[in-house]
């Protein structure tokens, strides 16, 4: 199996990593690297847990080869928060309890992070729409749409 | 538990505020530790399982040498090297099977090698024969004398006393109640329903899945990480199989990403220490595939109920007649206790004065069935709050009046025997009416669609041992702040946040000073029995209030004897001691680790102050075997209610859920965020079952093990309005009179569901779930689309 040296942007810092062939994104982020904020919920793209922020898009990272992102820009989690300061969305999860297990947390804040990013006066169907590929079992999505909405809201004032 | 005076003051108190969780921070910055995320180092190994591809089978030979010859292998293990049994209420199970298989999925073998890769292909090269046996998929058939046994051997396994199985048969707990005389009772009803329902197997779908990482030593001293709902029960069991000392078995339990009862007990931990124990120092990592997830690990059983049901022309509840046939899997060890909590709740919400109930736990050849979040109740609802409309619209009576009428109130006789404490249920059922808008019909978006409301009520008791206990500590830092030890786990439902408000008031300090004392680690945690059927808030509230109080205590006699007060006279507010007497205060922090200097100036007095409290219910009676009768069969019941408004389109079948509300009686709301968090959640996983999920087992077989072919409720799947609506009746022995509601929350949903859709286009699908598909063929054979 090859290696293959890459060198990529990872909120922010510059990394450079040897991965095999067959490694996936999210298990250069996790076993490589120890950011172990992005998820592994089903290796398969079917649950969102493992959501960052690829070039600008959402991607889930589990079916992205990490070979494939020399001279990328990754978003990850625990990039989101600067200095100290939570991103706005962060802080609206929180204020809304949006939060339960913390598990899919993660990758819904990435997805929403990207929404946001791409469409700042997204409408609720928008917001559905964004986060069907984000499984959560534990909130029942409603607390995370009006954390997302109001923090929509809040950046055209 | 009796409270202090400081306790009734409620200026400062954090108790019924919605603070934020503790944990919050941590989860949305990516910073919050779960068992995967630990880093383990270049020893760590990658276990695998071979397991079986038959659903019933005897074994005739295994070899593995093949397996262990495989470059980067480190050890290949079977049943023959661990003859321990395991299992939380009846020990029917070996960790690896040891002569026959029982499930599609069972493991017979297990993997440690230097990378998953290498544990994977050597699972190719173990060779197993087997040699098939008839078997079993229907609980009813399975229960009959015509059926295979599954378990030859259950007349020999240690069981709780509690269980009740039938050794020469596939029953391994047959539960009963004998309530009145239900036989004589149905000449005088006025209505009778009679139905059978069958509720298919779901799963509980944690986005995590299970994960186990064990070390055994060269002492045979086992430390265990993973994603756990019961590290003490786990400690204990794994140490009962492999013949150890409690004391050498720790378990490190970080947060759970989502339990739903599949992380309680054990499943598959026992597997990695097993294997872990032949490479003694290195760390072995199990994690389940999300394949593996939806069924060799604990899944919701199936079940067949046969309800009967009566009632006089007013509409009162005479006589029931229940038959309860549980597809419990091939393993029942904790399976068990589902079918008896669903026997000692088999009335529904509701007084029925002759009532006669036959639950039966029954071996199966399907995946093992375990704790999931309502622990039976959404089952049995399910069918019974679908008959009782039925009885009500047979009589001409309005749903919610039939129920109005016959749910438990104070002092009603319970199905088994006692009497109900005081409850909201009357109150939530009236709130859900109203927030619904009951007795009105809205005119659907299309003229292709049709409308309905339907409602259902709900109850539950903690279904747990009669002495499942609790216990904290509580110790305070150089600046004052508090730390809480606990035994319970954060998996979600808002536990650590609750324990520091309750810690703070019960001390006397914010809220903000409290830090919980986290991962739960049996090595250093006080004991826990298992964080399961919502009882933590109560239970390990309990030993949370006695832990402040015994610091509060050693606080007041040193403050009282060095200001020559009385300890009365004393009180701890926002972090200081203050008297009312004298008016002096003084801060936490300048007596809480180093003491006080005696008065005369000689020497000194007190030390760190540690609080220790424990609690256990003392007063649960057990019942009659053969009756189901018994003066106290329960700690308590929480109750409430579900409504909802549905649109069935009549060109697809498909049910839309417009408006959702719940209202439970939580005794009292300790962070209310936090429950309304429960009541949503828990309404979403119940529509989820209620409309798609059904784990589909063929000749054993499981059909959809993943994402894409079993669907679970996504962003799009939200009503566009929930409301959920708090009622506080408090309980004797809550923490300020609460008690739990995370199972709760999804119990009444599925008949919510069917009574709207019977509601919108007169036609009861019996099954759920509620596809598109199945309302479809229903409405074409009752005629109604063409």
């Amino acid at each position: 199996m090859g290696i293959h040296r890459i060198s990529l942007t990872i909120n922010g810092d510059f990394h450079q990593v040897d991965v095999p062939s067959n490694m996936t994104l999210l298990q250069m982020l996790r076993e490589k690297l120890a950011l172990t904020g992005t998820k592994n919920g089903c290796m398969a793209g079917e649950c969102g847990a493992c959501t960052v922020i690829l070039n600008g898009e959402p991607v889930n990272s589990c079916m992205v080869l990490a070979a494939e992102c020399d001279g990328s820009d990754v978003i990850t989690i625990e990039g989101l928060a600067k200095n100290g300061r939570l991103d706005p969305l962060q802080e609206a999860i929180i204020a809304h309890s949006g939060v339960q297990c913390g598990f899919c947390t993660p990758g819904i804040i990435i997805s929403a992070r990207a929404l946001l990013d791409r469409n700042p006066s997204p409408s609720l169907e928008d917001v559905k729409e964004a986060l069907v590929g984000n499984l959560c079992r534990c909130t029942g999505y409603h607390s995370i749409f009006s954390a997302i909405l109001e923090v929509a809201q809040s950046q055209h004032k | 538990m009796v409270l202090e005076k400081h306790d009734l003051k409620t200026a400062s108190s954090p108790i019924g505020k919605s603070v934020p969780r503790v944990d919050a921070y941590e989860k949305v910055t990516g910073s919050a530790v779960f068992a995967d995320d630990i880093q383990f180092g270049p020893a760590l190994l990658y276990a695998r399982i071979k397991r079986s591809p038959l659903p019933h089978a005897l074994i005739k030979r295994i070899d593995v040498s093949k397996a262990r010859q495989l470059p980067g292998v480190k050890a290949v293990v079977t049943g023959q090297d661990f003859p321990g049994y395991i299992g939380l209420y009846l020990q029917d199970r070996h960790i690896f099977c040891r002569d026959r298989v029982r499930y599609v999925g069972d493991p017979v073998a297990g993997v440690a090698a230097i990378t998953e890769e290498i544990a994977e292909k050597a699972l190719e090269l173990i060779e197993v024969e087997y040699e098939p046996l008839p078997a079993v998929f229907d609980p009813e058939y399975g229960a009959s004398p015509e059926a295979p046994l599954i378990h030859p051997d259950l007349g020999q396994y240690k069981v709780a006393p509690f269980i009740f199985p039938k050794p020469g048969t596939n029953i391994s707990n047959h539960f009963k109640i004998r309530k009145g005389d239900v036989d004589a009772a149905w000449k005088d009803c006025a209505a009778i329903v009679e139905r059978v329902y069958r509720i298919p197997h779901v799963q509980h779908v944690p986005l995590e899945p299970h994960i186990a990482v064990a070390k055994v030593d060269e002492k045979g001293h086992v430390t265990l990480w993973g994603s756990s709902q019961s590290p003490f029960a786990q400690r204990n069991l794994i140490a009962m199989a492999l013949g150890k000392s409690q004391s050498d078995v720790q378990v490190i339990a970080p947060y759970v990403g989502g339990g739903f009862g599949c992380k309680a007990g054990v499943t598959m931990e026992a597997l990695a220490v097993a294997i872990a124990s032949k490479v003694p120092g290195h760390p072995v990592k199990l994690r389940l595939t999300r394949e593996e997830e939806f069924h060799t690990a604990f899944v919701r059983q199936g079940v067949v109920l046969h309800i009967k049901m009566g009632c006089d022309r007013n509409g009162k509840l005479l006589a029931m007649e229940n038959r309860f046939y549980w597809d419990g899997g091939a393993y029942t060890e904790y399976g068990v206790n589902v079918t008896r909590a669903a026997g000692y709740s088999s009335s529904g919400p509701y007084e029925i004065p002759n009532i006669k109930t036959d639950s039966y736990c029954v071996y199966t050849n399907h995946p093992v069935g375990g704790p999931m979040r309502g622990f039976g109740h959404p089952e049995i609802h399910a069918g019974i709050e679908q008959c009782i409309d039925e009885l009500a619209h047979e009589i001409g009576m309005n749903p919610v009046e039939i129920r109005r009428i016959n749910c438990l109130k104070e002092n009603s006789i319970l199905v088994t025997g006692g009497k109900m404490h005081k409850t909201g249920l009357l109150e939530c059922i009236d709130k859900v009416a109203k927030a619904i808008d009951w007795g009105t019909k809205t005119t659907p978006r299309e003229p292709n669609k049709r409308r309905g409301k339907g409602i259902a009520a709900m109850w539950k008791a903690p279904a747990m041992p009669p002495n499942a206990g609790s216990s904290a500590v509580v110790k305070l830092t150089e600046d004052g702040k508090v730390i809480v030890e606990v035994g319970g786990q954060e998996i979600g439902q808002g536990s650590f946040t609750v324990a520091a408000q309750i810690a703070a008031a019960a001390l006397g300090v914010p809220f903000e000073w409290v830090r919980v004392a986290g991962p739960v680690d049996t090595k250093y945690s006080p004991y826990e029995w298992q964080t399961v059927a919502s009882r933590i808030t109560w239970s390990m509230g309990n030993a949370i209030i006695a832990a402040a109080s015994d610091a509060r205590k050693q606080i007041l006699e040193l403050v009282a004897q060095a200001w020559n007060e009385n300890v009365e006279d004393l009180d701890i507010v926002d972090g200081n001691v203050i008297s009312y007497k004298s008016e002096e205060s003084r801060s936490l922090k300048d007596l809480v680790i180093y003491g006080l200097p005696r008065p005369d100036g000689k020497g000194w007095m007190g030390g760190p102050i540690v609080g220790r409290g424990s609690f256990m219910p003392t007063y649960i009676t057990g019942l009659d075997p053969e009756t189901g009768q018994g003066e106290r069969a329960v700690v308590h019941y929480t109750t409430g209610a579900q409504a909802v408004e549905v649109e069935v389109d009549m060109d697809t079948g498909r049910v839309t859920v417009l408006r959702a509300v719940a209202a439970f009686d939580v005794g009292r709301a300790i962070n209310p965020d936090a429950v309304k968090a429960q009541m949503e959640g828990g309404m979403i996983q119940g529509i989820s079952t209620a409309l798609f999920e059904s784990l589909r087992l063929k000749d054993g077989i499981p059909q959809n093990s993943s994402f894409v072919d079993y669907r679970i409720a996504t962003s799009t799947d939200v009503p566009l309005e929930l409301e959920t609506i708090i009622v506080e009746v408090p309980q004797d022995d809550g923490p300020w009179g609460a008690r739990g509601v995370g199972e709760h929350a999804m119990v009444p949903t599925i008949p919510a569901i069917a009574n709207a859709i019977y509601d919108a286009i007169g036609i009861r699908v019996s099954e759920p779930p509620f596809t598109s598909e199945k309302v479809y063929l229903a409405m074409q054979e009752a005629g109604l689309v063409p």
